[in-house]
């Protein structure tokens, strides 16, 4: 009985990686995060869910500090990574968006080929020291892209000759080429085959081992897979934020069921 | 009643029940407007071929004849006693004339073809050739007693004759021309003594004097203008692209941009001559840097070539997806990154067509030019030395042909039409490198 409970709570007590207190977003006029607090777990599938337009991206894209590019774009309240406030002045985003990682939505690999596109990440952080590593780093990222065997024969071609799911995962294995600690993905899959979302998920599932991956999915069924907590967001307010199956399963909070039985959304 | 007979019944249309492959009215109409539009559209693109097709002929036409001249060609031996003989006397090329002028009879004796002439239409034909013969053999006296080819050319009226500019149909004898000259010039071609040569002085040479069209040439000008555009590319080119990427990438929205933007966009469209003002008053007036050098002709059209430049780079700019930029920032490459690696380059196409747009443009001004005393000046020679190309007063290609077309003599027109063959021959050159960069970074994609 008491050993049960030991390997219980190794698996549940896992640490913050990114904590969020009172983040607020406004767009000029529209407030699209409202007061939002929520403590993301390391070594963990994290999933935003909602329906479209309630802030999943912004709330993503405001990890990694994305959102620094939209001119008209403010950003309240504080959010630390591994304790540390990443809105601080003093922190460079530039050095923070190498340790957490971004895949969009829609794929978009640089027009250069296969290989300069996955490079690129490791050459700007200089994580290579020379070819033979560089190539290293290449196989082994398109291989948990799940398309080395793909595109082994063609590194040379151009990333945007792929097809749209090809690349997406060219996507995927060029963000963890840079070894980011966090991943956030925004619908990774919405341009995917079943094949290739299985292959994503499996990769998703593996990468929990080391990272913190954040996921944006508009399919319950995806957000059921692969995460263990998950979020529900609804106008821009964190309706309720708890371990996935229950969430799934037993839901606090009406609107949350509504969404998830297809109610709302 | 029930809710179904409520609801009107499917109008009796003809349309719902026409066969597919009869058109009706709408489809008709609609198919005669697109023909219409598309007959438009060939005939606006005919009227255009025709226009660019009348003016290829005509340039053609007029500017050939400023790339063949007509030549006196003649074997001339000098015997070394003639030689001493003529430099001991007082007039020396005088001297010399007699000696070339004998030589001619014999030479024309020896072909059989009778002739007669006195010493002044000689002179009239082809100028002064004593000097030209004394010259030759001061610095040569190696080529005394072996016979040497002459090729002196021939005075512009005579050129025109050859050229149908100047006809026996009412001639008018003047001092520079007789009609009995006519009879000696065709008698000296007929011996194969006076014949067209092709102009390589034209090409290579500097300008001449207002009254010898003959010994005219675009060369040196050619010269300035490739200095000045050096100078153009060299400054606009980066100053463009580098205030392009500042405003576009990196500069908040605000008041202060927004008038720098609207500037920008009027300063496309200040008149020329303006900007030529400009230069004479800063880089001649107050800067005293020298008159009449492309440099400050270049500096000059660089200020008139930014804002194209600019405008086409911030397009271009504006083109590239955002999301290549998002894929670079995300990856933690920093602003500068994203720009450099990926932004620019695929932008770089559209960039050059700015470029080279704002460079030819730059090619053909003329106006500004007028200001800065390139256009009044006549290059006699080539700058020497690379820094010289752009301190040394020089002139360009437009303010040449601009001053050979304002020349009274009227062998100048026909240089003048030559001239522009050059400058688009110039023109088409550039082009063609811009072409062949834009396809090496188009192939990048
Ligand atoms: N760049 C932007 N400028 C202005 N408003 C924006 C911008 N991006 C998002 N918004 C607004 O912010 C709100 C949240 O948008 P967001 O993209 O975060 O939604 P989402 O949950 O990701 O939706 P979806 O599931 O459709 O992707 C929306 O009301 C949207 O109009
Ligand atoms: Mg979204």
């Amino acid at each position: 009985m008491n050993d049960m409970r030991v390997i219980e709570r190794d698996v549940d007590v896992t640490e913050t990686k990114i904590s969020a207190r009172g983040v607020q977003v406004y767009y000029a006029d529209n407030h699209a995060i409202k007061d939002v607090n929520v403590d993301i777990e390391d070594k963990t599938v994290t999933a935003f869910i909602g329906p479209s337009g309630c802030g999943k991206s912004t709330f993503l894209r405001c990890l990694n500090r994305m959102n620094d590019t939209i001119d008209i774009c403010r950003v309240e309240g504080e959010i630390r990574l591994d304790g540390e406030d990443i809105y601080d002045p003093a922190v460079d985003p530039v050095q923070l968006r190498a340790k957490v990682g971004m895949v969009f939505q829609k794929p978009n690999p640089f027009p250069k080929s296969i290989y300069d596109n996955i490079a690129y990440g490791p050459r700007i952080h200089g994580l290579a020291r020379n070819r033979a590593e560089l190539d290293e780093i290449v196989e082994r990222s398109l291989r948990r892209g799940a398309i080395w065997d793909e595109v082994k024969d063609r590194l040379d071609a151009p990333g945007t000759s792929l097809s749209g799911g090809q690349q997406q995962r060219l996507c995927i294995a060029r963000a963890v080429a840079t070894e980011p600690e966090v991943l956030l993905m925004d619908e990774p899959c919405s341009a995917l085959d079943p094949i290739a979302t299985s292959q994503v998920e499996e990769l998703i599932d593996e990468l929990r081992a080391n990272y913190s991956v954040v996921i944006v999915t508009h399919s319950m069924q995806q957000a059921a897979r692969v995460s263990q907590k998950t979020a529900f967001f609804h106008l821009g307010n964190l309706v309720e934020y708890g371990e996935t199956g229950k969430i799934f399963t037993k839901p606090e909070d009406s609107r949350t069921e509504s969404y998830i039985t297809g109610r709302i959304g | 009643m029930t809710d179904a007979t409520s609801i009107p019944a499917a109008p009796e249309d003809g349309r719902r029940k026409s066969s597919l492959r009869t058109l009706d009215a709408r489809t008709r109409r609609r198919n005669a407007a697109e023909k219409r539009f598309r007959f438009y559209g060939l005939a606006a693109i005919l009227v255009g071929l025709f226009f660019l097709v009348v003016l290829g002929v005509t340039i053609v036409r007029s500017g050939l004849p400023a790339f063949t001249q007509t030549v006196v060609s003649i074997d001339f031996t000098l015997s070394e006693e003639d030689y001493a003989k003529a430099e001991g006397q007082l007039f020396k090329t005088k001297a010399y004339e007699q000696i070339f002028n004998a030589a001619l009879v014999t030479s024309l004796e020896e072909r059989g073809v009778e002739a007669e002439f006195d010493a002044k239409a000689i002179n009239r034909i082809m100028g002064k050739p004593g000097a030209t013969i004394r010259e030759h053999f001061r610095a040569n006296e190696g080529d005394l007693g072996t016979p040497v080819q002459f090729e002196l050319s021939a005075a512009s009226r005579v050129d025109g004759y050859f050229k149908g500019r100047v006809t026996r149909d009412g001639f008018v004898d003047s001092r520079f021309l007789q009609a009995s000259d006519l009879d000696l010039v065709d008698a000296l071609a007929e011996a194969g003594i006076i014949r067209q040569a092709f102009n390589w002085n034209f090409i290579t040479g500097a300008d001449s004097g207002v009254d010898n069209p003959g010994g005219a040439g675009i060369g040196a000008s050619v010269v300035g203008s490739f200095f000045m555009m050096l100078v153009v590319l060299f400054l606009s080119l980066p100053i463009g692209v580098a205030a392009s990427i500042y405003l576009e990438e990196f500069a908040p929205q605000n008041r202060f941009t927004d008038l720098i933007e609207v500037n920008i966009s009027n300063l496309a469209a200040v008149p020329s001559i303006v900007f030529g003002i400009l230069g004479l008053a800063v880089f001649i007036q107050f800067m005293h840097l020298p008159q009449s050098a492309p440099l400050v002709g270049g500096l000059v059209l660089t200020l008139m070539t930014l804002p194209t430049i600019i405008i086409s780079t911030r397009a271009s700019l504006k083109a590239v997806p955002p999301s290549i930029r998002d894929a670079a920032l995300g990856l933690g490459a920093s602003k500068m990154q994203s720009v450099l690696h990926h932004v620019l380059p695929l932008a770089m196409p559209g960039i050059l067509t700015g470029t080279i747009i704002g460079l030819a443009q730059a090619l053909g001004e003329t106006a500004p030019l007028l200001l800065i005393g390139m256009v009044g000046f006549v290059a006699r020679g080539y700058p020497d030395g690379f820094i010289a190309g752009f301190t040394e007063p020089n002139s360009a290609m437009p303010a040449q042909i601009y001053t050979w077309a304002a020349r009274a003599d009227v062998g100048f027109y026909e240089k003048a039409w030559g001239g522009i063959i050059v400058l688009l021959l110039f023109l088409l050159t550039m082009n063609i490198i811009a072409i062949i960069l834009r396809r090496r970074f188009e192939r990048r994609w």
